[in-house]
């Protein structure tokens, strides 16, 4: 019977490059300086690289198809690099790759990297992907915040949630990430802002205004993975090793059937099930020492609180005003400012969020340095809340 | 000679003689109503004496609304629960069709999914096409009923006087024998070449001579004379004639038409000019549904259409009381009023906005793909499992709910009825009428999908919204020139 990951792989090292909008560079020199720092933090020699998994969602902008450009960004030669693709868990996908070959023993030492380049496009906002050709015949061309916004009307509609009142959870819920993203030195937005502007921005996509939108930035995130044993071996002391690595993919029923009510996301709550059940959680809402989600917009972060059942449904708007995921709440969220603040470069997202766990988690993080956290979830959210694929990784103290 | 057609009756051999006639009708006007007022501002800087033309308004196709997509409304209300056998013939007669070489009929055919067996064919070049192709379908000796389609979305040059009067619309009737509602009594055919305005092939706008000399030189001789024609042929005078319309003409041309002939000036049909303005090839089938509609049993209605000549034909009027659930008086009252002159502008591609990168995407269709999927997209037809019964859309190959394979049969969702489940109103996504409204729909059969919902008004949407379905412009290939097509919902009127 299947035992799960749990404690079977170690990180051995992480990078991640400053995000933003990188004029400077592209995908290649991004990839680079976080695997740099990734290489000289896992204490290891390039060659010692026996697979890699290389995650990029936007090919037409970013660095095109296949494993190639990886392998030649960083002259991997000979060893099999794999080229992976599931909208916004890609980087999560990258990591779940390198980790079960580690784990299967296919390989001593992995490395998952995850990169976009967004500021390639010409424009803010995400390029629309076609979506095959037999769904852009009938599907609606929409845009991300839109797709999201789905859930507001959802919820308010089965909680009976007062519009203003919404709207002021909604923007707390990006208030509180801006306030902790001026401590992310790595962070694309590094400012506060006020309640009031958040609250008044521009319309794009109701009732989604600018500021419940994540940002749009260039970066890369890189985690090299090991068996604990090696990494012990290697001189690693302080071990951060993987708890779950899980992933729930739509087939259609939320968007195709009657039974989605649009006030929660179905994927989030089975990864969430499979990865607590993978990682031996009983209670999250004591055990997680932090959380970072995805909050590609503000109320994915609302209604992933209850998602995680972290809030009780119906109460997560509740929690979100009351501060239970400010960075001195009960749960800290987005605790270095999460894609609202570094933006959300598709394929290096969820080995973002990984990276800020694996920092706090060895007291690395400087300003925004927790308190003895010992857990950390993280949280993707590809597609649209009816119709994506949501991937759950935690990581812990060995 | 009256027409008639010749049917064989089963069993007995005996040849009958059936009259044909009109079985039902439907109609559709596009609910955008542009204030002529805010035409006539537009333009004042430059043309102060357009002020006059201000008075009213005129109907205004949205981006996504063409002659086809409004045949289509129009033959929906038509066919809907009309009692009758599904036309075995169908003809669009419309100056401002989409495609030069591709059968709009077909397009028409597909989305109101009719057998493959049905015969379609377009009619055009002037705009008495409609009243022609409904004579010739009146005429026909085919057994099966016609749907006779006419449909315009008439551009005009900005500033020009035929931008205050040009609107648009459809009409759709089905004829047949044994057809309730109206009676065929005659046609009179005159044709000419009196060029009183012209569009050449590919060209966007009409050109037009003065209208004093259309109306004396060519209006009012042509048509009293083909009137009289008719009414000598049909055996009735002026004096009997309880409806009279006239289309394609200049403003006030039916006045003197009716009063050359001596019909009463109260008898005269609307021309919707202050409402819904000119409506091309389907003005005369529009007049003669308003006809329909008020007409009392036995009324001799008489409907002309002027161009390169005239067309007009004679009805009386039967005892048939099926109504369409629209019509035409519900869908001029349907209106959504509208101000804003460079929205009419982009709209009618006067204009062209700077929609920005976004707007650079590549909409072009695989047309494998669409002809795979061809009921499923132009007739919105789904599929019910025959092992859960869950109705779904699109239908592929393992069912949504219980995963059966293979196991779905046609389900057509295009008169479902529901509402919204989840909705936004998208100011980011490029769309040629922001913002784009979309939203999960619940079919009350079960089925759910993401659309694109239009008309939405100032009411705005809500959870639970009530919703109809369209047929539409699904999206612009601004490449290839290419429409294509697909279902959007509409909050129920």
């Amino acid at each position: 019977m299947a035992t799960g990951i749990k404690d079977k792989v170690a990180i051995l090292g992480m990078g991640c490059s400053r995000f933003g909008e990188r004029w400077d560079v592209g995908s290649e020199q991004l990839i680079n300086e976080a695997f740099l720092e990734a290489l000289k933090d896992a204490g290891i020699e390039r060659k010692q690289i026996e697979a890699a998994w290389f995650g990029s969602a936007l090919d037409s902008v970013n660095v095109g198809n296949s494993a190639i450009p990886l392998a030649t960004a960083l002259r991997l030669q000979g060893i099999p690099v794999t080229r992976v693709e599931n909208m916004c868990a890609t980087g999560t996908e990258a990591l779940r790759g390198a980790t079960y070959a580690v784990a299967s023993g296919a390989v001593d030492i992995a490395l998952a990297v995850g990169v976009e380049k967004l500021k390639d496009t010409g424009y803010g906002g995400l390029p629309v992907p076609g979506k095959g050709t037999l769904n852009d015949l009938w599907m609606p061309y929409c845009s991300a915040p839109a797709g999201f916004a789905q859930l507001a009307a959802g919820y308010r509609a089965k909680y009976g949630v007062d519009k203003e009142l919404f709207k002021r959870a909604l923007a707390t819920v990006s208030w509180k990430s801006h306030q902790n993203g001026v401590k992310s030195p790595k962070a694309h937005l590094r400012k506060a802002v006020e309640m009031e502007t958040i609250l008044k921005a521009p319309m794009i996509a109701e009732p989604l205004g600018v500021f419940d939108c994540c940002g749009v930035s260039d970066g890369a995130a890189v985690a090299i993975v090991t068996t604990p044993e090696i990494a012990r071996a290697l001189g690693k002391h302080d071990l951060v090793s993987i708890k779950a690595l899980q992933l729930a993919s739509s087939s259609g029923r939320e968007s195709g059937m009657s039974d989605w009510d649009g006030a929660s996301v179905p994927n989030t709550r089975m990864a969430a099930a499979s990865a607590y059940r993978e990682a031996g959680i009983r209670d999250p809402r004591k055990e997680l020492s932090q959380i970072e989600v995805h909050d590609c917009f503000s109320v994915t972060e609302l209604v992933t609180m209850e998602d995680l059942g972290l809030s009780d449904d119906g109460q997560g708007w509740r929690d979100v005003l009351d501060g239970k995921y400010n960075a001195d709440g009960a749960i800290p969220s987005q605790i270095d400012g999460g894609l609202k603040c570094f933006g959300h470069p598709i394929g290096a997202t969820g080995l973002r969020m990984v990276y800020e766990h694996y920092l706090q988690l060895l007291g690395r993080a400087g300003d925004r340095q927790l308190k003895n956290p010992t857990l950390g979830l993280s949280h993707n959210l590809g597609g649209v809340p009816y119709n994506g694929v949501a991937a759950i990784s935690i990581v812990g103290l060995l | 000679m009256l027409p008639i057609s010749l049917t064989a009756r089963a069993g007995d051999k005996v040849l009958s003689q059936h009259k044909k006639g009109i079985a039902s009708y439907g109609a559709c006007i596009p609910r955008l109503r542009m204030s002529r007022a805010a035409i006539a501002d537009a333009h004042a800087w430059a043309m102060p004496g357009l002020k006059g033309q201000g008075k009213g308004e005129r109907a205004l196709c949205s981006w996504d609304e063409d002659a086809i997509t409004l045949a289509v409304a129009a033959a929906r209300d038509c066919v809907r629960d009309n009692g009758r056998a599904k036309p075995t013939a169908l003809t669009l007669a419309s100056t401002t069709a989409p495609f030069a070489d591709l059968l709009n009929a077909a397009i028409v055919a597909s989305a109101l999914d009719l057998p493959t067996s049905t015969s379609c064919n377009d009619a055009s070049g002037s705009l008495r096409s409609g009243l022609s192709a409904l004579a010739q379908a009146l005429e026909s000796t085919s057994e099966g009923d016609s749907l006779v389609l006419a449909a315009d979305r008439r551009s005009a040059k900005p500033a020009s006087v035929q931008e205050f009067h040009f609107g648009a619309g459809a009409a759709a009737l089905q004829v047949g024998t044994d057809a309730a509602i109206a009676t065929y009594l005659g046609r009179e055919s005159l044709t000419n070449l009196f060029v009183d305005h012209f569009r050449a092939t590919g060209e966007k706008h009409d050109y037009f001579w003065e209208e004093r000399w259309i109306r004396d030189e060519g209006v009012s001789r042509a048509v009293p004379s083909a009137v009289k024609k008719l009414l000598a042929k049909i055996g009735k005078s002026a004096a009997d004639v309880q409806w009279f319309g006239l289309a394609g003409a200049p403003g006030g041309s039916d006045k003197l038409v009716a009063k050359a002939l001596g019909i009463a000036p109260e008898r005269l049909l609307p021309d919707f000019a202050g409402t819904v303005g000119d409506c091309g090839s389907a003005h005369a089938p529009l007049q003669l549904i308003h006809a329909l509609e008020n007409a009392k049993p036995g009324d001799l209605i008489l409907v002309a259409a002027f161009g390169q000549g005239c067309e007009v034909l004679a009805f009386q009027m039967g005892e048939g009381t099926h109504k369409p659930a629209m019509g035409l008086a519900k869908s001029i009252a349907a209106r959504i009023p509208e101000t804003a002159y460079l929205k009419m502008a982009s709209f009618e591609g006067e204009i062209d906005l700077d929609w920005g990168m976004r707007a650079e995407t590549d909409v072009k269709a695989a047309l494998t793909q669409h002809y795979r999927s061809s009921d499923q997209i132009n007739a919105f037809v789904g599929g019910q499992c025959k092992a859960c019964n869950t109705v779904q859309f699109p239908r592929l190959p393992n069912c949504v709910s219980c995963g059966a394979s293979d196991s779905q049969t046609p389900f057509s969702l295009a008169d479902q009825g529901g509402q919204i489940a989840t909705w936004s109103a998208d100011w980011l996504q490029f769309y040629l009428a922001p913002p784009l409204y979309v939203g999960l729909v619940q079919f009350d059969v079960g089925a759910r999908l993401l659309m694109e919902i239009v008309e939405v008004g100032s009411a705005g949407l809500e959870v639970g919204t009530r919703l109809s379905m369209q047929f539409r412009v699904k999206a612009r290939d601004r490449k290839r020139h290419y429409s294509r097509y697909f279902w959007k919902a509409a909050p129920v009127r």
